[in-house]
């Protein structure tokens, strides 16, 4: 089966700001895909070319067979869109948002359905301007997955949520997945597409700086803690990743952790002296995360 | 899709459009009330005045229907879809499969709808209170009239907002535009002894080619034709140009202040 989404050399420059410059990635039919990146990255500009609302400069791009920028009705007829940032007729009742946004869908799900897909059952004749910055947010949701569309967009569906309200649309999220919806999805919270995405590519500066499962992210690149702590600071051992000291604790960061350890403990045997309270701390995938951008921030190549 | 279909899809539209206008109180304000009110008050103010057993109203509801008409074209387009871009609501309808005539037709049919009802509402208004009595003789030359001015005035509505960066202006563009135009038209007093100038302004605009035949349709004096083909070539100009300015710089994205 051919991808839901194939994009190759895709570039995109406003101005002099190079926005994208040169991304390439797939995502299969039914996989979530998620570009994971700060602000500023080139992930609305990435998507928003692949929904056919801006050209790009360069690269080839199949969204479904289609080329996004042609597509037409057809073409928008079969995908959903969730914009990071969008507006909406506030005066009419959320059914009634659902209703005519739905009509010109071919296929379309169940107005009372979408309603408690997301969440909005009590409020499904409130008026718009009556619902919360998160209960808009769901709306969007519904809108988008109102045509019953194969592939979903979604822009950083959950950016200024709280944390409840966050674990709900998760919830909602993967129910779509259930269905077999292919799904893009953007954001910048690491645990989101920790949490939703089968693969995450990490986008920052307009590049793909890394790419793969949560796990494979944080394989290499990842920097162990090893800490203990000790009076003073004189006369411990060099090794790559420190000593630093804060306070009585001493902190190395390693990434070969038994050779460290072995040597940090040869040093403290050698000289009788206990290691109080060592500790090895495994990388979160936060710290990768703000490893991997940091460094293409400061003008590095990832390695 | 079918015709049927594609039917069905702008009445949803229409429909759809009318109840934002019912529900955004400006909106209906300055579009149905603004006229009714000058039509109560010019008609009080001049209601001792007759021509041969003719009251004022005879002369101002066609009018002040003109001017409402006008209103749910022009300015509700220039002013509404303004609003609808900035807020991204244009772009979100761009996502769905949902044709951009459609979602066009769909708003001037709205403003077309608006603009029967006030064109009745005058009359009924006028007819009630003030003495307009129906002239039926030529209701199909003014009925050609109403269509080529409400398309017109629908092109340059559009055209007001495609030439528009934010809609926070456009209030002030359309109403800036299309009050004065009323004046030189000789909309609220009649320019017969205006100066030269005057005239020849208000002949270069579209507005006095839709006002003036559509009041000597039920001019009860008036003989001879009613439709000048003069009158609807300069609206048919303004209606190309109106395309053009579209054609050239109508955008959905929301274009930033
Ligand atoms: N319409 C635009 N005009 C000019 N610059 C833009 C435009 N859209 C985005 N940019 C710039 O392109 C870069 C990427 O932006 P964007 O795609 O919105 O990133 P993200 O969604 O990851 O925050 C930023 O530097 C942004 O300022
Ligand atoms: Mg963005």
């Amino acid at each position: 089966m051919p991808p839901a989404v194939s994009v190759e050399g895709l570039t995109k420059t406003y101005g002099s700001v190079t926005a994208l410059a040169g991304v390439s990635f797939t995502v299969d039919e039914g996989e979530v895909l998620a570009i994971l990146g700060p602000n500023g990255a080139g992930k609305t500009t990435a998507v928003e070319i692949l929904e056919g609302y801006r050209r790009a400069d360069g690269g080839t791009i199949s969204v479904l067979g289609h080329d996004p920028s042609s597509g037409g009705r057809e073409f928008r007829d079969r995908i959903g869109i969730v914009l990071q940032e969008t507006g909406i007729e506030v005066v009419l009742t959320v059914r009634e948002a659902i209703d005519v946004y739905a009509r010109s869908y071919s296929r379309r799900l169940p107005t009372d359905e979408l309603i408690n897909l997301v969440g909005l059952d009590g409020k499904a004749d409130a008026r718009i301007k009556t619902l919360s910055g998160g209960q808009k947010r769901r709306l969007d949701l519904a809108l988008g997955l109102a045509g019953d569309p194969e592939l979903v967009f979604l822009d950083e569906p959950t950016t200024g949520f709280d944390p409840s309200a966050r674990r709900k649309s998760w919830a909602m999220i993967e129910g779509l997945t259930s269905l077999g919806k292919t799904i893009l999805l953007t954001t910048h919270y690491l645990d989101e597409a920790q949490h939703l995405a089968d693969r995450i590519i990490v986008l920052s500066g307009g590049s793909i700086v890394a790419e793969g499962t949560a796990d494979a992210l944080g394989e290499g690149r990842a920097f162990s803690t090893i800490s203990f702590t000790a009076e003073g600071a004189d006369r411990l051992p060099r090794l790559e990743g420190g000593p630093v000291m804060t306070g009585h604790t001493v902190t190395y960061r390693s990434t070969s952790v038994t050779t460290d350890l072995l040597e940090l403990t040869t040093w403290a045997t050698e000289r009788g002296v206990e290691l109080a309270g060592l500790e090895v701390t495994r990388p979160s995938l936060e710290d990768v995360y703000l490893d991997i951008v940091g460094e293409t921030e400061n003008g590095g190549r990832p390695s | 899709m079918s015709p049927a279909r594609y039917v069905s899809l702008v009445w949803g539209q229409i429909r759809h459009n009318n109840r934002l206008f019912w529900r955004t109180p400006a909106a209906a304000f300055f579009t149905l009330a603004l006229p009714v009110i000058f039509l109560v008050l010019f008609s009080v103010i001049f209601g001792d005045q007759e021509w041969s057993g003719y009251s004022f109203a005879q002369f101002f509801a066609p009018a002040m229907a003109v001017f409402a008409a006008v209103s749910s074209s022009f300015s509700n387009l220039a002013i509404g879809v303004s609003y609808a871009r900035d807020q991204g609501i244009l772009k979100r309808v761009r996502g769905t499969p949902l044709p951009a005539w459609v979602y066009m037709a769909g708003r001037i049919g709205s403003g077309v709808w608006m603009a029967v009802l006030s064109v009745g509402l005058m009359f009924v208004l006028g007819w009630a209170f003030f003495d307009f009595r129906m002239v039926w003789d030529n209701l199909g030359s003014a009925l050609l009239v109403f269509v080529v001015g409400i398309a017109t005035f629908s092109a340059l509505g559009l055209a007001v907002c495609a030439s528009l960066r934010n809609a926070d202006s456009s209030p002030a563009a359309a109403n800036g535009v299309f009050l004065p135009m009323a004046f030189v038209s000789g909309i609220f007093i009649p320019l017969d002894d205006a100066p030269q100038w005057l005239v020849i302004l208000g002949d270069v605009f579209p507005l006095k080619h839709f006002a003036g035949p559509f009041r000597e349709a039920f001019d009860p004096f008036h003989e001879g034709a009613i439709i000048g083909w003069e009158h609807l070539g300069v609206m048919g100009l303004w209606l190309v140009f109106g395309m053009l300015v579209i054609t050239r710089y109508f955008t959905w994205d929301p274009r930033g202040a």
